[in-house]
């Protein structure tokens, strides 16, 4: 198997990228981290397209002039166009989604006041004042029942 | 424009892929948000190299312009944006003092 | 051995990092615990009775101490647990992928034979993923220009602080309260008070940028042409070198962004102004989707359109290409430029 992997090592890293990318995401409570993990995925995912694509002693894919006038046309002269224009597509989606991805981050900020989403959802549970006021019936009783017993 | 050989550029495409790896891990590990920010962008930067050796300059350049610039822009704006720069630079002149 | 190692890796993370270690959560407010409605002891088989509640009653006080450590325990190890099982998974099926780079690989099947061969004639462009992005696929560009066009405009909604300043800014709203309609201003005062302190904090912030920066100016006024001037280059030869629409628009919204940080926006507001980016997009987006729709409708596989190809290698060739890559420039730089805009200052 590391033989093989070593033969795509390209596409490995590409693996080993879009791991990190989702360790970001899962394990960080910071949303600009997330979205930096986001981002690591998506180039992974690019990477492994247009690692797919490569062919070795081949040209990028612009016609390479044969003689006057004429244009050197047989595909086993250039490397596959097909992934580099779905990833084109995907750079610039990738942008757009981390631009609409740090407008509602810094609208989440302007709301909670910090970017940590346990912080925030805490903070939301800590002040919602009807908690507070009247709690519900059953943890009204188990407390009498508890400071009774000298638990409390 | 000629083909790359392959074989001539083995280690300096096995250096750019640990490179990559390098950069991803120190952008999830890194405390301080702005360092993550500036990582990334170098992270960009190598993507785009591997672009222009797999044959891609489309690619290239898009990821030059756009990973390396706009996105990693609209992230220092966003930091700018939740007093996160200004803070580290107040503490560092603290610090000096 | 692995504590060597991560000693040395905690020493290099603290070189990354400049100095010492800091917390994670640095610029943030620091937080309060979670108050719950009483405090609580962990609860002990010995304490007096405890045997007496009931099941429920003992899961719910387990719960209500440990159950926040052991849904993030959990979470960790879950999360852990699939990160490695989906590295491993991939990688043994990388390891039964054909091998990097080999000619026989079954993605250089008939298509890209038919791109490269056909390419050239059918399209009239040299570079061949450019005819193909704009020409054998242009509906998918097209689709991709408007998503960019559609972030831009929810962008603007998010971070427009037009809207948030209403009692200053907009005249409709000056208008609603001048009027005596006193059943909306409770409701618009306690909308803004929630949001000043935040509001002031992100303002203080930006005002010292805009301060007069001898050498950015310097600088800029030698480097903003020759941006300006490569974008123009890379949008106009998309179809003979490598570039295109959307690379040379990132090249034109840079020139842009580093306009507006070296002289302000004043003056990009000049040549650029939020009318002028939603009239250039739309409009854009609108010929592109004339241009393509005719083409597609008089003939789609290159049937008979009516639209020379031209020569391969000239500037005037490849028939559409050439004026949908500079649609595609005006959408991206305008849209790359307002998301600049709306997160620095909140307006274009």
């Amino acid at each position: 198997m590391l033989g093989r992997l070593i033969l795509n090592h390209y596409e490995a890293a590409a693996i080993i990228l879009s791991g990190i990318g989702l360790a970001t995401l899962l394990f960080h409570r910071n949303l600009i981290k997330k979205i930096l993990g986001l981002n690591i995925m998506d180039s992974a995912c690019f990477l492994f397209l247009a690692a797919k694509g490569y062919v070795a002693r081949r040209a990028a894919p612009i016609l390479l002039p044969a003689s006057e006038g004429r244009w050197v046309a047989h595909a086993g002269a250039y490397v596959n166009p097909i992934p580099a224009g779905l990833v084109l597509t995907g750079i610039v989606v990738s942008v757009s989604v981390t631009a609409f991805a740090l407008a509602l981050t810094l609208r989440f900020y302007k709301h909670y006041g910090t970017l940590d989403i346990d912080a925030a959802f805490t903070r939301t549970r800590g002040t919602e004042p009807e908690e507070e006021a009247s709690p519900d019936p059953a943890t009204e009783k188990m407390r009498e029942r508890l400071e009774q017993e000298g638990l409390l | 424009m000629v083909a790359s050989t392959g074989n001539s550029l083995f280690a300096v495409e096995w250096l750019l892929l640990i490179f990559l790896i390098v950069c991803a891990v120190f952008v999830s590990c890194a405390r301080d948000l702005l360092n993550a920010v500036v990582i990334f962008m170098s992270y960009s930067l190598i993507m785009a190299v591997i672009w222009v050796l797999l044959q891609a300059p489309d690619l290239a350049i898009t990821e030059a312009a756009v990973g390396a610039g706009v996105t990693s822009l609209l992230f220092f704006l966003a930091l700018r944006r939740v007093d996160r720069i200004g803070h580290s630079q107040e503490k560092k002149e603290e610090h000096h003092d | 051995m692995i504590e060597k190692l991560t000693s040395l890796f905690k020493g290099f993370r603290d070189w990354v990092e400049g100095n010492g270690p800091r917390p994670e959560n640095e610029g943030m407010p620091p937080e309060a615990p979670p108050p719950l409605p009483f405090t609580l002891k962990p609860p002990t088989a010995h304490s007096a009775r405890f045997h007496e509640l009931t099941i429920r009653e003992r899961r719910r006080l387990w719960l209500e101490s440990y159950g926040g450590d052991l849904f993030s325990s959990l979470y960790v190890g879950i999360g852990i647990l699939a990160c490695v099982l989906f590295v491993f998974v991939l990688l043994a099926a990388v390891a039964e992928l054909p091998p990097f780079g080999d000619p026989g690989n079954p993605a250089n099947n008939e298509v890209v034979q038919r791109y490269v061969e056909r390419g050239g004639r059918e399209t009239g462009a040299q570079n061949i993923v450019a005819g193909m992005i704009l020409d054998y696929r242009a509906f998918d560009t097209f689709g991709e220009s408007v998503v960019l066009f559609t972030a831009a405009v929810c962008v603007l909604m998010l971070l427009s602080t037009v809207a948030d300043d209403s009692s200053s800014r907009t005249a409709p709203c000056r208008f609603v309260q001048n009027s005596g309609l006193t059943a909306l201003k409770p409701v618009q005062n306690s909308g803004l008070t929630a949001l000043k302190p935040v509001q002031n904090s992100g303002l203080t912030a930006l005002k010292p940028v805009q301060r007069d920066d001898a050498i950015l100016r310097g600088v800029a006024s030698l480097s903003i042409p020759i941006i300006l001037l490569l974008g123009c280059a890379v949008v106009v030869e998309g179809h003979l070198s490598p570039g295109g629409g959307f690379s040379g628009g990132a090249i034109l919204s840079a020139g842009l962004i580093l306009c507006a940080n070296a002289y302000g926006f004043d003056r990009v507001h000049r040549v650029f102004s939020e009318r002028t980016f939603v009239r250039s997009s739309s409009g854009a987006l609108l010929a592109y989707a004339v241009m393509k729709g005719w083409s597609f409708f008089s003939g789609a596989n290159h049937i008979e359109s009516g639209i020379p190809t031209g020569k391969v290698g000239n500037i005037l060739s490849g028939g559409l290409i050439l004026p949908l890559n500079i649609c595609v420039g005006l959408v991206v730089a305008g849209t790359l430029y307002s998301f600049y805009a709306l997160f620095s200052e909140g307006e274009i």
